[in-house]
């Protein structure tokens, strides 16, 4: 199969009950996303494909035909730095995931207000419990 | 000077006798106040990489050939396994080995609970291992289960005898008070969830093994991988440079590195053995469920004259009992306390430590009652609290103690209670409650550090400590800067490898910044020290009159100021190396965090639902030496406290012991949406009796007083006491029902 990461072509031989997360990560070695649960809940190996946020892990690899960026093609967006700044991380295993929602957000509502960034992001899992700096550094992200 | 002495050593509230060999520490303390870098907010060394996803966790750890393994777990709360049969399992395609029961430390025969490891196997891929597991033939021994741990007093199924505690006549004071309030107080068991699972990657390279961990205490890990593997501690390397969130869960090796050790061993290959999040949620330990008879009892003026309680902690099968009694004992000055503490051995998944294990569980049953009895009394709970300060910790001073500070910069959040409740309407009733801390936090020796000086002028930090995401790398790096007299950015710190650093305790009980932190500043002053005798010589001038400042070498007339890296260019390949250990403790003190928080609720009287709007933090535990990264301590601390306050709830089928919230759709931590407004304050004054510091641990005290502080919350807003946690929809209308004169309903 064919898939289109962070811009660059792959082709990949795998089992079609492999999920987007194991090509990612196995396959391609994209290990900046993250599998905190393997079942949908956690939100921490989020990707986008074609600008949407989409969990990796309960996708199958086979049935992704749009254009998928990880953290790794967002590297460079004002949000790592708002992130570094506000230090919303502090285990960091959620944070990839993290970034790549609100990079999607941001993409489609470049000032989002409180309200929106709790609901984009509510899916997103922090057990460190950085929500109020993940909180400011969606705010400031242009800063 | 080493010295050898006797003392005891507390780790996450735990006291243990030891010799141990000391390093004096002549350094005497920075001024109080914010420094150059100590004391001032810093972006964390590592949170580019965290963030960009460059960060290797153990998670993202694939080396060559390397096999993955799975365990079998015990589908029984309690059953022996009479044979296990391995061939089906090896008859498996991909299956490379399969060990059983004695095979490996941690695989055992007897059961205690649903999700005890029995045997594992390794496999080229990770499905192959999970089906090899599943066909592993056993042939099971059906034991008598008991999982209520009233039922298990009763019988005593106990681990150890009860622990008794009395000061004073309990009875007496009791007898002789104006109000007695009583009542039973319950918590729940409480999962940690980190969201990197536990798990290992092991390789033997010759004898020798290397052994990459999600861990808290990579010296722990070597230590116990070569006790059980009956090899060297030197032959044992572990490095965890990164790791996804512990909280306590990660203290030691557990069945996974050792099935994987084991594994790798026999098959000439690395393996990998990672809990999937489910086994996450049944074998990874938990903070135990409590049940606490509580007694409280004062004089009209509000002294307390009699605290007691009876404590069961539901233990499970294993695990160590925590101080649940600990804040009854220590938050006041009560001259009449009795308690007694049993731990049940139920069927149930282990217990691990779990931030500030016991005295979350205590404070809330403690801080309750006391509001309660401020209530018969028609008291204020603050003054209450402020009224029955304990003034030495059971007759031993403290080493510091600013609670009363803390109490007066909590009182213009308490203002607020007012105007709060007046915001109440017809279903949503608001109101503001309190709770104080107190924990434990001090560390102890013994941690070492050493201290690399480049001549490009850059300096690294050493020590095999671990980051498990506290911040404490940034926070070692800015301790070496303030000393060594440089920008924050000239050093680094390598940590989280005990093949390249030197001994550091480990990264639990709020022991990491007040452990390490003064072997770091001490072997930052060994290479301070070196730079100088070398500059003395250089400039003949004396070394009393050189000082470093702002990455320069001055003298004290000002004559002399030349760069530093500069100066150190001529060394060359040479390297000045400093080294630093943690000196001892105070004699004859006691080394405790304290702290305050208050918090507005909302609780919808209708459908039973609360809503935490408001929680200001006050937290006295000695010099902040990174204040941005505290914060993230404090809010971290209490947002997780808010989910076993509120949402998190374990379930269990009594009838087999198996855990039904495996998930963590099932089992539910808060998200950014359950955050209420944190406002969090620091009295920040260094303690003036410990180390070169003065600076205790804060990964723990925040998340101390938060449900307490809720439970008092809803009950000015309602009146209805809260007895139980999680405060489910259910138990606040049981308690809203029970307010209004209502039979309870169960
Ligand atoms: S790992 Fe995909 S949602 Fe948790
Ligand atoms: S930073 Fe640890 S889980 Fe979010």
């Amino acid at each position: 199969m064919k898939l289109v990461v962070n811009g660059e072509e792959h082709v990949v031989e795998v089992p079609v009950e492999t999920s987007l997360a194991e090509v990612l990560r196995d396959e391609l070695g994209l290990t900046g996303t993250k599998v905190a649960c393997n079942e949908g809940h956690c939100g921490a190996c989020t990707v986008q494909v074609d600008g949407m946020p989409v969990l990796s892990c309960i996708t199958l690899a086979h049935t992704v035909s749009g254009r998928v960026t990880t953290i790794e093609g967002l590297r460079d967006h004002p949000l790592v730095a708002a992130f570094v700044r506000a230090d919303a991380v502090q285990c960091g295993f959620c944070t990839p995931g993290q970034v790549v929602s609100a990079a999607a957000l941001v993409a489609a509502s470049p000032e989002p207000t409180v309200d929106e960034i709790r609901h984009a992001m509510a899916g997103n899992i922090c057990r460190c419990g950085t929500y109020p700096k993940i909180e400011e550094a969606i705010l400031h992200w242009r800063d | 000077m080493a010295r050898l002495i006797r003392t005891e050593k507390e780790v996450e509230g735990r006291f243990e006798e030891v010799w141990l060999v000391v390093e004096e520490d002549p350094l005497s303390q920075w001024p109080a106040g914010p420094r150059d870098v100590v004391g001032r907010a810093a972006t964390r060394k590592d949170a580019l990489e965290r963030v960009r996803g460059e960060a290797r966790f153990t998670a993202d750890i694939r080396l060559p050939g390397m096999l993955h393994a799975a365990v079998l777990r015990s589908p029984y709360a309690h059953a022996r396994a009479a044979r296990v049969d391995l061939a089906p399992a090896l008859a498996l395609p991909g299956v490379r080995a399969a060990i059983g029961p004695d095979d490996a430390p941690g695989l055992e025969t007897e059961a205690g609970y649903v999700g005890a490891p029995v045997a594992a196997v390794a496999a080229e891929t990770d499905a192959q291992a999970r089906a090899g597991a599943a066909a592993i033939a056993v042939e099971w021994e059906q034991l008598e289960i008991v999982v209520d741990p009233e039922e298990a007093v009763e019988r005593g199924l106990l681990h150890g005898e009860p622990e008794r505690y009395e000061r004073g006549d309990f009875d007496d004071a009791v007898a002789h008070a104006d109000v007695v309030v009583e009542g039973t107080y319950t918590t729940s068991v409480v999962l940690h969830n980190a969201l990197e699972t536990h798990q290992s990657v092991c390789e033997w390279v010759g004898d020798r093994l290397d052994v990459y961990t999600s861990t808290q205490y990579v010296w722990g890990v070597r230590e116990e991988v070569a006790k059980g593997l009956g090899i060297a501690p030197d032959k044992v390397r572990v490095v965890c440079e990164y790791m996804g969130g512990g909280f306590g869960a990660k203290n030691s090796a557990g069945e996974f590195t050792f099935a994987a050790a084991v594994l790798a061993r026999a098959t000439g290959r690395p393996v990998r053995c990672a809990l999937t999040r489910r086994e996450e949620n049944v074998a990874a330990g938990n903070r135990n469920g409590t049940i606490q008879k509580l007694t409280a009892a004062a004089r009209s003026d509000g002294t307390i004259v009699a605290l007691g309680g009876e404590f069961i902690n539901a233990l499970g099968w294993d695990g160590w009992s925590a101080s649940t009694e600990g804040p009854m004992k220590m938050l006041y000055a009560c001259d009449n306390v009795r308690t007694v503490r049993s731990t049940a051995k139920i069927n149930t998944p282990p217990m691990k430590a779990f931030r500030a294990p016991g005295f979350v569980e205590g404070t809330f049953g403690l801080e309750c009652i006391v509001d309660e009895l401020a209530k018969k009394l028609d008291l204020d709970p603050l003054e209450m609290r402020r009224k029955n300060d304990a003034t030495s910790n059971d007759g031993t001073p403290y080493s510091s103690k600013n609670l009363a500070e803390c109490y007066a910069r909590a009182e213009k959040h308490w203002e607020r209670r007012h105007e709060v409740r007046a915001r109440s309407d017809a279903r949503w009733k608001r109101g503001v409650g309190m709770a104080s801390q107190v924990w434990y936090g001090g560390g102890g020796p013994p941690s070492y550090a050493w201290t690399r000086v480049g001549s490009d002028g850059r300096i690294v930090v050493v020590t095999a400590m671990q980051d498990i995401g506290t911040g404490t790398r940034t926070a070692m790096a800015q301790i070496a800067a303030e000393e060594l007299g440089v920008p924050l950015d000239r050093v680094e710190v390598a940590l989280g490898d005990t093949a390249r650093g030197p001994y550091a305790t480990l990264s639990a009980g709020s022991s990491t910044t007040p452990s390490v932190g003064p072997a770091v500043r001490a072997a930052a002053a060994d290479a301070k020290r070196q730079i100088v005798e070398i500059a003395a010589q250089r400039y003949d001038l004396e070394e009393r009159v050189l000082d470093i400042r702002d990455a320069t070498i001055v003298s004290a007339d000002g004559n002399l100021s030349v760069d530093l890296t500069e100066f150190l260019s001529m060394l060359g390949n040479a390297q000045i190396l400093g080294k630093g250990a943690r000196g001892p403790n105070p004699t004859g003190m006691s080394v405790l965090t304290f702290g305050v928080q208050v918090v507005e609720v909302a609780v919808d009287v209708e459908t039973g639902e609360v809503r935490v709007e408001r929680v200001a933090a006050i937290h006295d535990v000695g010099r902040i030496i990174n204040p941005l990264g505290a914060e993230s301590q404090v809010e971290g601390g209490i947002i997780q406290g808010i989910g076993h306050t509120l949402s998190e709830q374990r379930l269990l089928d009594p009838e087999t012991g198996r855990v039904l919230t495996t998930t963590l759709d099932a089992y539910r931590v808060p998200t950014i949406a359950d955050v209420p407004e944190i406002v969090c304050e620091f009295v920040d004054e260094p303690d003036a009796h410990l180390t070169n510091l003065g600076s205790k641990g804060l990964g723990e005290p925040p998340i101390v007083p938060i449900a307490a502080a809720i439970g008092n919350a809803i009950r000015d807003a309602t009146g209805a006491d809260v007895h139980g946690l999680p405060i489910t929809r259910e138990e606040m209308l049981r308690a809203l029902k029970e307010r209004r004169g209502a039979p309870a309903a169960v």
